[in-house]
């Protein structure tokens, strides 16, 4: 809100510049984020006040904060002017009917008002406060909102129907047509200002269209009241109305100050636009609420704070800001807040007024002590290895944002995905079922954007329903183009190679959306760990790529539940290995598995590894139905260096054993 | 033979039988053959140095040690001589193929200049590379790591953190609610955490929480409704706000270094009081004004404060024993503020020429 400077040094001397006021007031927790200067020359704070102060949210409650700063004195309101004999009383009434929603309702009545533009200097301070001037009955409660913060109403009496004004709860499906010219269809839950006949205003939001101000209005019945926050905040969200006096209302006003509101208000039409002031308050306030005595400790104090504030100053603080501090001894003492501080219920609340005007800028730096010892998730390591290790094969990490379109998520994972109630829009309307929209959105984006070769990875979690509640299963997402399967296997591989589970691949991915001939499945101990591949050829075009890419998913939880690997040593050979290539002639049904577990059924003794040299080569010289595979026998012993006929008889060992399979030497078909 | 005089150098010139000028000269002369036979060998000029001109071993010293000191009177001069001579033949000689050497491998000199062949490593993500440094910071200052789900319940993110239903504080969290479930939400902030470390653990604690929050803000350059937090709090014995602010002061110096201004005032949240703020001084223009930082020299960093008294009931502390602190802010804010990085939109579309940046 905007804070007139002129305006607010008219309740306290301020002995600094605008510029230091302000920086004084931020540090005492009232934000100023600027000063300015207004159109018409005024200077401006621009004033960012907290929820919990709407006792600030005005010139006079920052001038009060200004005093507490300055040690200075803060001038009073005290409205004076001249009361006619004839009672208000006699002219209209206030009736309370639903004090749980309306514990107070003040009215004053100024008959014979004249509506006409208000007075230069007034003009000046509203437009100045960003207002409009409207005319000099309406400006004043405007005026007055901006100057002490207190809400106020007035009605056009002689639209009041028998000059009377009943607070209530509305009856279903009544209806008003509020100042905004909207109609209002009402519930029970909605507190109503009526007269004699019908509803002329909704407590604390907004007046009815039939009793405003007008050009013709003489007879003025002005209200200060107090409502229920909460009961206003339901209603103004209810009907999307966010007021002026809602927005303070469900803040928190000052029960004490509708009295002097209403006078202050009096006096100032009757300055701006004459008439006379009916003598007497028209106040309902059935049940006056009293307010508790906090006790405010030494120990406390001082604990909280980490330093002693002197008791003088504590003293001097409380007493600027408008609490009564009585000493009860042994540096403790008891206070009632002040009407105006509704936020100040508790000792702590107290502490805070202390510590704010003591200043946090004057607080000595210090760390708490500690003993013992601090811990981390158990899967906070593997997840750093996960990301490390990744980074280190030329993957880039990303971070996708987990909310995503909701067919596009669907496409990957047949969960129903968890939506979200009041999304912002349709491109994130429900919570990632599968790691891998994010990771293939991040390689199309490069692609489009001119790079030849994008691998990404992301390590987050997905979503989703788990009986009446949620679950976020880590995963690990993989995409890159261009690219191959054995590449992408071999990081897998890798990855995988840095936790204690042992991993089997299969072709039943057992998923549609990746190519049928070039994906696999991880499995692990009967699970699906993974799966990987090229992107089904539609999908990735349905995607949008227009060349083939290739991704990866893991589920981590049977990851982590394996634990990191913990490398154990073996003795280093002390006799070379000697190698064997054969290039076999393979039928299409037998797999490099198949082979590699023929060969090691087979007991062969020295045979310590088996490589595949370069891909499977299917064609010409190949017969149909097979294909040709390179592989490297490498043998070694831990006790000789081996002959070359114990070589070449393990080799021909490896060939017979291989002849069941079908599979022949390349020679041998010639 | 090499083998032969490599022997003969070892043995006095009396055990060699020579007794006159010729001897004397054939035998330097096999010596001289010997060293030019190794110079046109092709070993490189440090082996020949040592096996030649070597202080303990070299064939010249030892032939001045055991040829020159015992030769008898008449023969020392011609003795001496020839092995001076010797001994400077081989050190031109040698010192010639060793500039030859040098001359040969300076051509073939590199282009020092050109860019050199990398091998790919992938990127890390800023937000992420921020996360893992500030959690390392408080690792070493002794606070564990806790997380939460990100699915929350309104309990733990509103009601427990002491923003009672219907009020006006949770205008300043626009949340995102689940379909159906009613009572679920996504958390809007780290802040949850602390009631879930609280619940499961008696004081003392001390934690760090980082992962994702959401809320509904519209998505531009400096907004989006999904980012990052980091949250710190610690509870225990007669922890002040001096404790506090102390606490910040060190974590903003170890992040940002060690020059950075700071500014601590007061503020409000719901789940703290006294609620305060951290205000740096602005990294763009160092505290002389700028757009940036409104011409204030100030940009907030985080929201901070004691712990309300009133959390300590949801979670069974006595709150006249145990006080306690928390902040947290953005940790992608962090990221941007340290990495001048514009927009908040380029942390999520996994750009190459953005994220390679952060090798």
């Amino acid at each position: 809100m905007k804070i007139v400077t002129s305006w607010l040094r008219e309740f306290v001397e301020i002995p600094a510049s605008d510029h230091e006021l302000a920086e004084k007031l931020t540090l005492a927790g009232l934000a100023i984020d600027g000063v300015e200067t207004a159109a018409n020359g005024e200077s401006v704070l621009e004033a960012d006040i907290g929820t919990n102060r709407p006792d600030a949210m005005n010139h006079y409650g920052l001038a009060r904060e200004a005093a507490t700063i300055f040690d200075r004195d803060l001038k009073p309101i005290r409205p004076t002017f001249q009361e006619s004999s004839k009672a208000a009383s006699d002219v209209a009434s206030v009736e309370i009917l639903d004090a749980d929603l309306c514990p107070r309702y003040t009215a004053r009545v100024i008959m014979g008002v004249k509506v006409g533009p208000s007075p230069e200097w007034m003009v000046r301070r509203l437009e100045a406060a960003g207002q409009r001037s409207i005319n000099n009955v309406a400006d004043v409660t405007n005026y007055l909102m901006l100057e002490n913060g207190h809400p106020l109403h007035s009605f056009d009496l002689d639209q009041v129907a028998g000059r009377k004004i009943i607070v209530r709860r509305a009856r279903a499906g009544e209806t008003m047509e509020t100042l905004d010219g909207i109609e209002r269809k009402f519930t029970p839950d909605h507190l109503l200002i009526c007269d004699g006949e019908k509803p002329v205003g909704i407590g604390g939001v907004m007046g009815g269209q039939n009793s405003g101000i007008s050009d013709r209005t003489v007879n003025v019945l002005l209200e200060a009241a107090w409502f229920e926050p909460k009961s206003i905040r339901k209603t103004a969200r209810h009907f999307g109305m966010h007021t002026d006096a809602s927005h303070r209302f469900e803040r928190g006003m000052d029960l004490n100050f509708t009295g002097t509101a209403t006078d202050r208000a009096a006096e100032l039409i009757q300055k701006v636009a004459g008439g006379e002031i009916l003598k007497g308050r028209l106040d309902a306030y059935p049940n006056p609420q009293p307010r508790a005595v906090i006790e405010l400790r030494r120990k406390e104090l001082d604990r909280i704070i980490g330093v002693q504030v002197p008791a003088a100053e504590v003293l001097r603080i409380l007493r600027r800001l408008g609490f009564m501090p009585d000493e009860l001894g042994y540096g403790n003492w008891k206070m009632i807040p002040p009407s105006w501080r509704l936020d100040v219920t508790r000792e702590i609340d107290i502490v805070e007024e202390v510590a704010r005007h003591y200043g946090f800028e004057r607080l000595p730096d210090s760390l708490c002590s500690w003993a013992g010892g601090v811990h981390r998730p158990p899967h906070a390591a593997m997840e750093r290895v996960l990301r490390d290790t990744a980074r280190a094969l030329g993957y880039d990490e990303t971070i996708a944002i987990s909310l995503v379109p909701e067919a596009k998520t669907r496409r990957f994972s047949s969960e129903e995905p968890a939506a979200i109630g009041n999304p912002l829009s349709a491109e994130s309307a429900v919570l990632r079922t599968s790691p891998l929209p994010g990771v293939l959105d991040a390689v199309l984006w490069n692609l489009n954007h001119g790079e030849a070769e994008s691998r990404v990875f992301e390590v987050g979690k997905i979503y989703r329903h788990a009986g009446n509640a949620y679950e976020e299963p880590p995963t690990l997402g993989i995409a890159l183009a261009p690219g191959d399967f054995l590449h992408l296997k071999g990081d897998i591989e890798t990855v995988l190679d840095q936790f204690e589970c042992a991993v089997s691949f299969d072709s039943a991915v057992g998923v549609d959306y990746f190519h049928p001939g070039r994906s696999a499945r991880m499995i692990s101990g009967g699970e699906t760990l993974g799966r990987f591949g090229e992107l089904h050829p539609r999908v990735a075009s349905e995607y949008g790529f227009r060349q083939p890419v290739w991704a990866a998913e893991f589920f981590l939880d049977p990851l982590y539940r394996a634990g990191l690997r913990v490398p154990k040593h073996r003795d280093l050979p002390r006799f070379p290995a000697v190698d064997r290539d054969l290039s076999l002639i393979v039928p299409d049904s037998v797999t490099f598995q198949s082979l590699h577990r023929q060969v090691h059924g087979a007991g062969i003794v020295n045979l310590r590894e088996i490589i595949a040299v370069g891909d499977p080569f299917r064609g010409e010289q190949v017969p149909q139905g097979h294909y040709s595979l390179l592989l490297r026998f490498r043998f070694q012993s831990s006790e000789r260096t081996l002959s070359d006929k114990e070589v070449n008889d393990e080799a021909v060992a490896i060939v017979m054993a291989l002849r069941p399979l079908g599979v022949t030497l390349r020679l041998e078909s010639r | 033979m090499s083998e032969a005089i490599s022997e003969k150098v070892k043995r006095s010139l009396q055990d060699l039988g020579i007794g006159d000028e010729a001897a004397v000269t054939a035998l330097l002369g096999e010596l001289r053959a010997t060293l030019d036979r190794d110079l046109a060998s092709g070993q490189d000029a440090e082996t020949l140095r040592i096996h030649w001109l070597g202080r303990k071993q070299g064939l010249i010293g030892a032939a001045n040690d055991n040829w020159l000191k015992t030769a008898p009177g008449p023969l020392k001069r011609v003795t001496g001589k020839l092995i001076n001579e010797l001994r400077k033949h081989a050190e031109e000689s040698i010192d010639a193929l060793k500039n030859a050497a040098t001359q040969e491998l300076a051509g073939e000199r590199v282009d020092v200049t050109l860019p050199g062949i990398r091998r790919e490593i992938g990127a890390h993500h800023p937000v992420q590379w921020v996360m893992q440094e500030i959690e390392e910071i408080f690792r070493s200052m002794g606070y564990s790591v806790e997380t939460g789900p990100e699915i929350e319940t309104d309990y733990y993110n509103f009601e427990a953190l002491n923003f009672p239903p219907d009020h006006p504080a949770r205008d300043t969290q626009d949340t995102l609610f689940l379909a159906g479930s009613g009572n679920y939400l996504l958390r809007t902030h780290t802040s949850p955490v602390q009631i879930r470390t609280m619940e499961k653990q008696k004081p003392p604690v001390r934690a760090v929480v980082l992962g994702k929050v959401y809320r509904r803000d519209a998505p531009d350059a400096s907004h989006s409704f999904m980012f990052h937090q980091m949250e710190c709090f610690a509870v225990d014995t007669n922890v002040s706000l001096c404790d506090l602010k102390g606490t910040l002061n060190e974590f903003t110096r170890r992040f940002f270094g060690p020059h950075v201004k700071t500014r601590f005032r007061p503020s409000f949240f719901p789940f703290t009081e006294p609620s305060a703020e951290l205000d740096i001084g602005c990294l763009i223009c160092g505290g002389s004004g700028c757009p940036v930082c409104k011409r204030t020299g100030w940009v907030e960093l985080l929201g901070s404060g004691m712990i309300d008294p009133a959390l300590y009931g949801f979670v069974g502390y006595d709150p006249e024993k145990v006080s306690g602190f928390a902040f947290g802010c953005g940790a992608d804010r962090l990221a941007l503020m340290k990495y001048g990085i514009n927009d908040i939109q380029l942390l999520w579309q996994g750009d190459k020429r953005f994220l390679r940046q952060f090798r």
